[in-house]
């Protein structure tokens, strides 16, 4: 049979081995933990807790009034230390609640039992999504809620569970998929109520045949949900791909995915749905991979939020002597860190521990128009050409041959044989093209 | 590019956090900073010193037959033309400030190329010649490597034909025969309508330019290249069929006048200038469909010169022709954005 996928990709070597047999392990309780305000696509959360109170796990510690946002919660019983900026993984200095642990780990009273959520209304199970703090768990960190809430009018018919884990090394999702089946499947179907769906898929790609295996197992009876192999390439864990390879439907350009009736998550958050909706239990904990030839045993983790990285890279038996870059998040997107001691957020997928053996080298040669890139951009991009237009700075020819359509997968800069950095410069030209644009939308309003 | 070669291994203690590592490697790992690097981590091993390596190994068998074939003498044309490119190389990037972008090895292949196109007695100082032409006026003039329209090589090879017309089509024959010069194939047909026979066509023991005459042999690399993907299947696929079906059309028309398809992609230099020269990726487009409209137009162009031209080749005029028109292919063969709606 053939597999489905999407048109184009590249297929970077995959590294997955290091990690995909490690069961799940739950780290120790870390002694403190820094808990960043802003973990999340839309406004930053306001402390709710003042320096010296004592904290329960679970206890809501920052809120915002925004819809476009998530609460964020102690993920450790304690004292509040101070609440301060501390750097963020995301690259800035960031306000964060400090927890001193008392090693304790009281929790705030969970509900007694579990709930009969197929008894809930579909707005009740929204808030309940939207209490527990839960957003994407992918990398994207976009609130889960806002996904479930389509515009008024729009008709949602399709949910699509992204279990690709295209990134290398990663294999956090693999795990969960593997040893938790059954609470993925719960999670979609919580998932599919709130949306209404009748229709759902799990895309899984094809070199996780025990993840495959499992699932179709735990949704054998539910027979509106299917398992959907589908072949491996990058970055078929991107929405707009996934859309296109599992059910064929091209969400349209500068649209989202329920502009064409659907909406996606990830394995990790159906997970937190389940535990949310079922227990209760807000997002308190993450799975992360720890990987890279840096590390010495490479794991995955089941850590809470806040924890330093450093405790984490410690559970792995520490990194070795030549580790040059650490990662936040996979190969091929994540972000580069400049220590260790940056905390867990609800963003992290991997901890990514790279020597200098890994890094690409970065000679760069002159652009001989080989086409590569413009072979393997998923979005039909013409990378070379828009990177060029980034480089000297013309917004406007950028603009008009599709910039803001990249979606910074990076295959065009894997993929390059001069070594540019093509979607480097092209990530500064949307920056500007959108930076231009507001202006405009300012003096025209 | 070089500083991010090194971690940075000093930098400012960040705040200690209790951690329950042991104290020394803590101190250790709490002082240590970590490559800052934007995404992707990661890269083929590709690049372009190995692409322009592996097109010059892959014409290496054609190289070998065509000194068997000719002499050693030709042996030496190669070595002056690839020199005279590599020292153009080296003088023009240093005049322009530019000499770490040295050694990609795309001299050396330009070199290889124009030597490959001349007949086997032409003398050496002139293919120099050739080869300084093709570097300077065909390729830096432009801006270097990448920015040039017209393939280097062949516009040296353009420059010579127009230079020295008489030596550039005194064909010297193969050492095996018994004679001093002979005619290639492609004239014979043209102006005494004598076919040379197939297998000899293919397998190169007819005059000819140095490199081109074995179509085996340059088959054999240009697949190999067209494996690793070195060059785009398309261009070779359109070109010769295009050869194929628009030669057979007018040898149905007239078998008299106007030789037969197979005749016509073995001989000359089609073969060479369909693996190796059309393809080259700086001249070619880049879009898929813009390749084909590319491909289709070099076998329309060569056709057209080989049958009604004064010349009996056009293979060389062909792929200048249609390099020139790429940059007008490239911009209107955009290709439709995922999710832009079908027009």
């Amino acid at each position: 049979m053939k597999l489905k996928t999407f048109r184009k990709g590249v297929h970077p070597p995959e590294y997955k081995y290091l990690s995909e047999h490690k069961p799940l392990e739950n780290l120790p309780l870390p002694a403190e933990v820094f808990i960043p305000l802003h973990q999340h696509i839309g406004a930053p959360c306001r402390p709710i807790v003042e320096k010296g109170q004592e904290v329960r796990t679970g206890e809501i510690i920052g809120q915002s009034s925004g819809f476009v946002s998530s609460p964020v919660h102690a993920t450790i019983s304690g004292k509040v230390k101070t609440i301060d900026n501390f750097p963020h993984p995301l690259g800035i200095n960031s306000q964060m609640i400090h927890i001193v642990g008392d090693g304790e780990d009281n929790w705030v009273n969970l509900a007694k039992s579990d709930q009969d959520w197929e008894k809930l209304t579909n707005d009740e199970i929204v808030e309940l999504i939207q209490k527990a703090g839960i957003v994407g768990l992918g990398g994207a960190a976009f609130p889960t809620h806002v996904k479930l809430t389509p515009p008024k009018g729009r008709k949602i018919d399709t949910f699509i569970l992204n279990g690709c884990e295209c990134e290398p090394f990663l294999t956090a999702d693999h795990r969960m998929m593997v040893e938790q089946s059954e609470e993925v499947v719960l999670g979609v179907r919580i998932l599919m109520k709130a949306l209404n769906v009748e229709r759902g898929f799990i895309g899984v790609e094809n070199n996780k045949p025990d993840a495959i295996e499992a699932l179709k197992h735990a949704c054998a009876s539910y027979n509106n949900i299917d398992v959907i192999p589908l072949r491996v390439k990058y970055p078929q864990g991107a929405e707009k791909m996934l859309i296109k390879a599992v059910i064929d439907r091209e969400v349209p350009t500068g649209g989202l995915p329920l502009d064409v009736g659907v909406v996606v998550n990830n394995v990790g958050t159906a997970i937190a749905v389940a535990e949310a909706v079922v227990k209760q239990k807000p997002l308190v904990e993450r799975v992360v991979t720890v990987t890279g030839d840096g590390v010495h045993e490479p794991k995955n983790v089941i850590a809470r939020i806040g924890t330093p990285f450093q405790n984490l890279v410690d559970f792995s038996g520490g990194l070795i002597d030549d580790t040059v870059q650490i990662i936040m998040g996979g190969p091929m997107m994540g972000l580069a860190q400049h220590s260790l001691n940056v905390p867990v957020i609800k963003a992290t997928s991997g901890i990514l521990c790279l020597t200098d053996r890994d890094l690409p080298r970065k000679k760069e040669y002159f652009c001989i128009q080989c086409g590569n890139c413009i072979g393997v951009c998923p979005m039909n991009l013409l990378p070379t050409r828009l990177a060029r237009f980034a480089q000297v700075e013309n917004w406007e020819i950028a603009e008009s041959m599709g910039i803001l359509n990249c979606i910074e997968c990076g295959s065009c800069a894997y993929i390059c044989p001069s070594n540019i950095p093509l979607v480097q410069h092209i990530r500064i030209g949307k920056l500007k093209v959108n930076e231009l644009k507001n202006k405009q939308k300012s003096n025209n309003a | 590019m070089e500083e991010n070669k090194q971690p940075v291994s000093e930098g400012k203690t960040t705040e200690k956090k209790e951690t329950k590592a042991t104290p020394a490697a803590k101190e250790k790992k709490s002082e240590k900073m970590f490559l800052l690097r934007s995404s992707p981590h990661m890269a083929t091993t590709d690049n372009v010193p190995r692409i322009m390596w592996t097109v010059i190994a892959a014409l290496m068998p054609a190289v070998v037959y065509g000194v068997y074939n000719f002499g050693f003498s030709v042996l030496l044309t190669i070595l002056w033309s690839v020199i005279a490119a590599v020292v153009t190389e080296i003088v023009t990037n240093k005049m322009r400030g530019r000499d770490m972008k040295n050694g990609d090895g795309s001299a050396v292949l330009t070199g290889l190329l124009l030597a490959m196109t001349l007949p086997p007695g032409f003398p050496k100082a002139y293919a120099a010649i050739g080869s300084v032409f093709a570097i300077a006026i065909g390729k830096q003039i432009f801006g270097g490597l990448g920015y040039n329209i017209f393939n280097p090589a062949l516009l040296g090879r353009a420059f010579l034909q127009a230079s020295f017309s008489v030596k550039m089509t005194t064909w010297t024959a193969p050492v095996s025969m018994d004679a001093i010069t002979t005619a290639t194939p492609l004239g014979s047909f043209k102006f005494e309508k004598v076919m040379t026979p197939y297998f000899d066509l293919f397998m190169g023991r007819i005059g000819g330019c140095i490199g081109e005459t074995s179509a085996l042999l340059i088959i054999i690399g240009g697949i190999y290249l067209l494996i690793k993907k070195y060059a785009d299947w398309r261009i070779p696929v359109s070109y010769l069929g295009t050869v194929f079906i628009l030669g057979g059309l007018f040898w149905l028309i007239n078998p008299e006048q106007y030789p037969d398809p197979v005749f016509h992609l073995f001989s000359g230099g089609l073969m060479l200038g369909a693996f190796f020269m059309a393809t080259d990726m700086v001249t070619s487009p880049v879009t898929p469909r813009g390749t084909w409209i590319y491909g289709v137009g070099l076998g329309i162009v060569l056709i057209v010169i080989r049958l009604f031209g004064g010349l009996p080749e056009g293979v060389m005029y062909s792929i200048l022709f249609m390099n020139a028109f790429v940059p007008l292919i490239n911009r209107y063969t955009r290709l439709k954005i995922f999710g832009e709606p079908k027009k």
